[in-house]
């Protein structure tokens, strides 16, 4: 087919090229392009060729609408950035004007041309080669209504953490069931774990507390602990979530927490979890005093009666018969509307860095045991001393940066580290007087009160050393080193290399992706970046929502973050939830994939391949089944069929044929046009 | 198993007893070593100081001579450091920087040989005793258990860094010769040490640095107890074995630590006699250390002091839970 | 810090910098590979590390710092790299994974062509070292202790003297150099080498 054989099929289509400021316009001559639509593409059915400065503008999706109403448009091009950022808007600019939203069509122009290329002239021809695809394929279009799915009023919140718990209290105080979910005996996550909070020294179990003992009560919450997320079923509006309960061994409903069982258990096990090795707790136990609920689990591979057949202190003590050993695991199933994925984050495992001694050299502590030092409530009461459990240190050394901004580990900066060294440095200098040095590589300190408490910590007498500790060594070669850790840095600000002798150290590690995050991720269907933090909808304008509807993420688990912001993304993810119960039905994008049955082998190779779990196959029918509601029309199985028997509605091979063609018709060498001005 | 052999300029020279301990536990190890003929110097760190294509068509005329003299194994096996990483990196540059591939191929062709890149493996020795012959044959090879002996393992630098082909399981903390001194039955000291510079050619530009360097971990093996220390590198054994005295002078220091060749402390435990190992050729005699296990002992006997070091309590706070070696590199 | 590069009058923007790129590229460029000098981001774990860094006149990271300044007769005078080791300590734990070891030979290399070496015992330590190794192919450690002993003394004679003596008695050294069967093919190789780099 050749341009002059390409029929107008009596339709009356509008090219409207935008300049987007100049980040289309300086590199593509847009002016040309529009005139160029008019002229060249008259015989295929262009009627309407224009450029603007904004076409997201106001004005001009304003542009649109009146040509529609008056030059009588049925198809609408929209050549500028890439549809992920504005189809909606100039599809919603086409229903305005009276057509099917469906009829328009977007050439990218930006990321696709004027972003990616140099030379003027080949990117203005290339921008020509595109709206001719489009023009083409917007011949092809249908119009469509979309889905309309009815939302299941519950929701799931997986990870019981603080942005779980403000998820959950969020929704269950708007009048809405919610089920939370906790892998751990209790929730409050690394919260609870921590003495003082930044930079307000707000003690943390007296601001989280309060939060959990009302979700523990909250007669819209189903605190599922001690339990996990196995499948996840359906779609928005309609999930249907496997959810494994570990065996407790404790029958919850006879249990008073009344703490006897633990005491009399004769097996101590280092707690690796909640005190991160740094304490000890029994074989049946509850992670701390406050823990919500109140009802203590088995550890099954460290109970002397699993191990050993016998012991049962805990049965005997216990005043109301609430042990049962015979306890098994329970798969429930809960059906949902929405989830929010709130799992948090894991500590960096600071042995991967040798040189720093962790593990090896008995004084150097991680940032997380180091809280656990500082509280009140853990295995020293609060003292700093050292790993002999008595001696107070006279100096100590606090590391930023212990596997983050480092791209043998993790590349990018974990973001709370700076603060809470400097939180650590104010700590130890109040409750020891020791003397402290914070090693770093650039104090980042933006947010609300943060530089005032670097300033505050400053003038507590911290010695700020610029420069990031090349190791920690116990081998001492210099006078006043003998038994002591020596902090081998070089100042970068006096230009000297130091070797600072102190008695400990403190590795402020970096926050990493949970070990099973990818797992998770794949479980509810969402994507995770290359780090392996889950990845938002959209990083700046929808970072709670997910590309998979329905599934909405939280906290530490998108990406390292403090407190605050924790909180505010657990409400916001709340916020968008209620929304959608609120409007009780949600309208789906009609652009879909469908198997044509006939065609279909039963060959299962798309099943795999769908990013969405969309693609099930049905063992009766032999065929390979879509699920409407989860597919997000992306596509894959349609390339990937090798029977051709699925076919997409929005991305039919007859349109995206047509959008080739168009492509196709145009030679694009580079011509001698007009540079743009 | 068969393997190409790049002795080097250290081995026939200063480093000879190391050639004569592997020479003297090659067949018990089952490894067949064919040297490659007319090898030329891998120019050290020196070569590459001053000339850059051509330190690197220096290393390139031995690559392409093993190409070329290749007969059963595309393996090159080197023991001294320097020569491992010299061979290495030409052979991974070559791989990777098509501009420089080009320069050493044409230099290369003036004398009528070519490398291809990527034909030869490079390796070193402890690698191949490690992975291809592995610990239980060793296990079983040994009828001399180096039992009461205690061992500082001493890598050096340019065996495990930078480690351009990921060979070993951490550049700071390897724990491979540690193994290999176990199954020999030595107990093996935790030597924070183990991968800190020997001084390297500073003995020629700079003695002061020379001993420092030296001396830190002369100091740091005696702090920690060992008896000998143990090394796979020729310039390390040089630099802490001939130094030592030089070091122990410009301190008024008297530090006494034997340094051998790990393939030294192999032969022992297999049962070869020291003569033949090349042991006595040491300038710190090994001959004190080597009496705990049973070999003879010398007429006069110097004297050893040493600062004891601190028992640690065993109360307190758990220490991280960690198995006592570290195997999880960061590269 | 004073420098010649430096230009004595303010300039207008663009003009200050005219040294850098130029020495910059020719340090990336011939430096194997890729050295990754310009993501250096001066957080000090490559001084911080290295063994012989309290002899040096400054850590690896300010020799970068010079070299992206263009402060080429600064960077090429300074005695780092020649107090470089060879650990490759600092190249390993970079957070930036910029090639520091690599660079110190580029910076070698440079000086010497540039008639700046400082370290006049480093310089010609290499410099006999490399002229043992073009004329036998193999190095002659007698002949370069003995040769670099009477001009640097790094240790003294008597004490070099005194060591050498009890490596001949240890027979651990030879008092006659190896020399390899082709050592013309190494010498036109080498050559050939050498006009290559020259034509940069």
């Amino acid at each position: 087919m050749t341009g002059e054989e390409a029929q107008t099929n009596g339709h009356r289509i509008g090219v409207y090229v935008c300049h987007c400021g100049t980040n289309i316009a300086g590199v593509v001559d847009v002016e040309h392009v529009s005139e160029w639509a008019k002229d060249a593409l008259g015989d295929r059915g262009v009627v309407v060729g224009k450029d603007y400065k904004f076409m997201c503008s106001d004005l001009g999706q304003e542009l649109i609408q009146k040509d529609i109403e008056r030059e009588g448009l049925d198809r609408v091009v929209v050549a500028a950035c890439s549809p992920h950022l504005h189809e909606k808007t100039f599809r919603n600019a086409t229903e305005r004007g009276g057509l099917n939203p469906y009829l328009c069509e977007m050439a990218s122009i930006r990321e696709q041309v004027s972003w990616v290329h140099t030379n003027k002239a080949i990117a203005t021809e290339k921008a020509k080669a595109m709206i001719s695809g489009a023009v083409e394929r917007v011949k092809e279009h249908e119009s469509l209504e979309p889905f309309r799915v009815p939302i299941e009023e519950a929701t799931l919140i997986v990870g019981g953490g603080i942005a779980g718990i403000q998820s959950a209290l969020e929704i269950a105080n708007a009048g809405h069931p919610v089920y939370l979910v906790e892998r751990e005996p209790s929730i409050g996550g690394h919260m609870a774990q921590f003495d003082k909070t930044f930079p307000t020294l707000d003690c943390s179990a007296c601001i989280l507390t309060p939060r959990m003992s009302e979700v523990g009560v909250h007669p819209n919450i189903e605190l599922l602990t001690w339990s996990e997320v196995e499948k996840v079923e359906g779609y928005v509006g309609n999930f249907a979530v496997t959810i494994r309960k570990k065996a407790s061994y404790v029958i919850n409903e006879d249990c008073t927490g009344c703490g006897i069982c633990w005491q009399k258990c004769p097996k101590k096990v280092i707690d690796d979890k909640f005190e991160v090795g740094l304490g000890y707790r029994k074989a049946i136990y509850t992670p701390f005093e406050q823990a919500v609920p109140k009802y203590p689990v088995i550890d099954h591979d460290n109970c002397t009666y699993f191990e050993k057949g016998s012991c049962k202190a805990c049965e005997k003590f216990c005043p109301t018969e609430a042990i049962n050993f015979e306890d098994e695991d329970e798969v429930i199933t809960v059906n949902v509307g929405n989830i929010v994925l709130a799992t948090g984050y894991d500590l960096f495992d600071a042995r991967r860095i040798p040189q720093y001694g962790y593990g090896r050299l008995a004084n150097v502590f991680t940032s997380l045991e180091f809280e656990r030092m500082t509280n009140a409530a853990g295995p020293t009461d609060g003292d700093i001393v050292l790993r002999d459990g008595v001696t107070a240190p006279k100096s100590v050394g606090i590391v930023h940066c212990v596997g983050s901004r480092d791209r043998n580990f993790n590349n990018y900066c974990s973001s709370i580290c700076c603060m809470q060294s400097l939180k650590f440095a104010h700590l130890v200098h109040e409750r020891t007087g020791a003397e402290v040095f914070n090693f770093y590589i650039d104090i980042r300190t933006p947010a609300k009160e943060y530089d005032e408490f670097y300033q505050r910590v400053l003038d507590e007498g911290t010695r700020f050393v610029r420069g990031r500790v090349a190791e920690v060594t116990d081998a001492a070669r210099l006078p006043g080193e003998e038994g002591k850790l020596i902090v081998q840095v070089e100042d970068t600000l006096a230009g000297q290399q130091r070797r600072i002798p102190v008695d400990m150290v403190i590795l402020s590690a970096a926050l990493e992706p949970r070990t099973d995050a990818y797992e998770t991720a794949k479980k509810f269907g969402i994507a995770c970046s290359a780090n392996g933090w889950f990845t938002e909808k959209h990083p700046k304008l929808d970072p709670v929502a997910t590309m998979t509807e329905g599934v909405f993420i939280a906290g530490c688990s998108t990406g390292p973050k403090d407190i605050p912001a924790t909180v505010s993304q657990g409400s916001a993810a709340a916020a968008r939830i209620l929304s959608y119960i609120e409007m009780g039905e949600l309208a789906l994008e009609p652009v879909r994939a469908t198997v044509i049955a006939e065609q279909c082998s039963g060959c299962r190779i798309c099943n795999d391949l769908c990013p969405f779990n969309a693609i099930s196959y049905d063992a009766e029918t032999e065929l390979s089944e879509i699920n409407i509601a989860l597919c997000q029309g992306c596509g894959t199985c349609v390339a990937a069929c090798p029977a051709g028997a699925i076919t997409g509605t929005g991305f039919s091979n007859e349109q995206v044929l047509a959008q080739i063609e168009g492509l196709l018709m145009l030679n694009v060498e580079p011509q001698p046009v007009a540079e743009p001005a | 198993m068969k393997y190409m052999f790049y002795p080097g300029c250290s081995l026939h020279r200063s480093a000879r007893p190391y050639l004569d301990s592997l020479a003297a536990i090659q067949e018990k190890l089952t490894m067949e070593l064919q040297e490659v003929e007319d090898w030329n110097c891998c120019g050290a760190t020196e070569y590459m100081s001053v000339y850059r294509a051509p330190a690197h068509a220096l290393v390139g005329r031995n690559l392409a001579l093993a190409q070329q003299q290749s007969n059963g194994s595309d393996t090159v096996m080197a023991a001294c450091s320097a020569c491992y990483l010299n061979l290495e990196k030409t052979e991974n540059y070559m791989r990777t920087d098509e501009e420089l591939n080009n320069k050493v191929n044409t230099a290369l062709a003036e004398g009528d040989l070519h490398y291809d890149a990527g034909s030869i493996q490079v390796r070193h020795l402890l690698d191949i005793i490690y992975n291809d012959v592995g610990m239980d044959r060793i296990k079983n090879l040994v009828t001399n258990p180096l039992e009461g002996l205690k061992v500082a393992a001493y890598y050096g630098c340019m065996i495990v860094r930078p480690d351009v082909n990921q060979r070993w399981n951490s550049p700071e903390y390897p724990t491979v010769l540690e193994e290999l001194m176990e199954a020999l039955g030595a107990e093996v000291i935790d030597f924070p040490m183990k991968t800190h510079c020997c001084s390297g050619h500073m003995t020629q530009i700079s003695s002061d640095v020379a001993y420092e360097l030296i001396r830190r971990l002369i100091y740091g093996a005696t702090h920690y107890e060992a008896d000998i220390l143990v090394t796979l590198c020729p310039m390390c054994q040089l630099n802490l074995d001939a130094y030592q005295i030089e070091m122990n002078n410009h301190f008024d220091t008297d530090y006494v630590m034997p340094i051998l060749y790990f393939t030294q402390l192999m032969g022992l435990a297999f049962g070869i006699e020291p003569e033949e190992l090349g042991i006595g050729r040491e300038f710190v005699s090994a001959k004190q250390a080597l009496a705990k296990i049973g070999a003879p002992v010398p007429d006069e006997v110097p004297e050893k002091g040493k600062p004891r070091r601190k028992k640690k309590k065993e109360e307190g706070l758990p220490m991280p839970q960690v198995s006592t070696r570290f195997n999880g590199g960061s590269k | 810090m004073n420098t010649t590069a430096e230009p004595a009058a303010p300039v207008r923007e663009g003009e200050a910098a005219t040294a850098e790129p130029s020495f910059l590229r020719w340090i990336e460029n011939n430096t194997p590979g890729d050295s990754r000098l310009i993501m250096c981001i001066q957080c000090g774990t490559c001084g911080g590390s290295c063994p012989s860094g309290p002899d040096m006149d400054h850590s690896p990271r300010q020799v970068f710092a010079m070299v992206r300044a263009g402060l080429k007769d600064e960077a090429l005078s300074s005695n780092t790299p020649w107090y470089c080791v060879s650990c490759y300590l600092c190249t390993v734990r970079c957070p930036q994974e910029v090639h520091i070891t690599d660079i110190m030979y580029t910076l070698k290399s440079k000086a010497i062509e540039e008639g700046m070496a400082q370290v006049d015992a480093a310089k010609v330590w290499s410099e006999t070292f490399i002229g043992y190794v073009e004329e036998y192919g193999r190095s002659f450690e007698l002949g370069l202790a003995t040769r670099h002993n009477i001009r640097h003394r790094p240790m003294g004679m008597t004490r070099a003297a005194s060591l050498g003596v009890g490596m001949l008695a240890k027979g651990r050294i030879d008092l006659t150099p190896q020399v390899i069967e082709d050592v013309g093919q190494l010498r036109l190789i080498l050559w050939k080498a050498k006009e290559l780099e020259a034509e940069q």
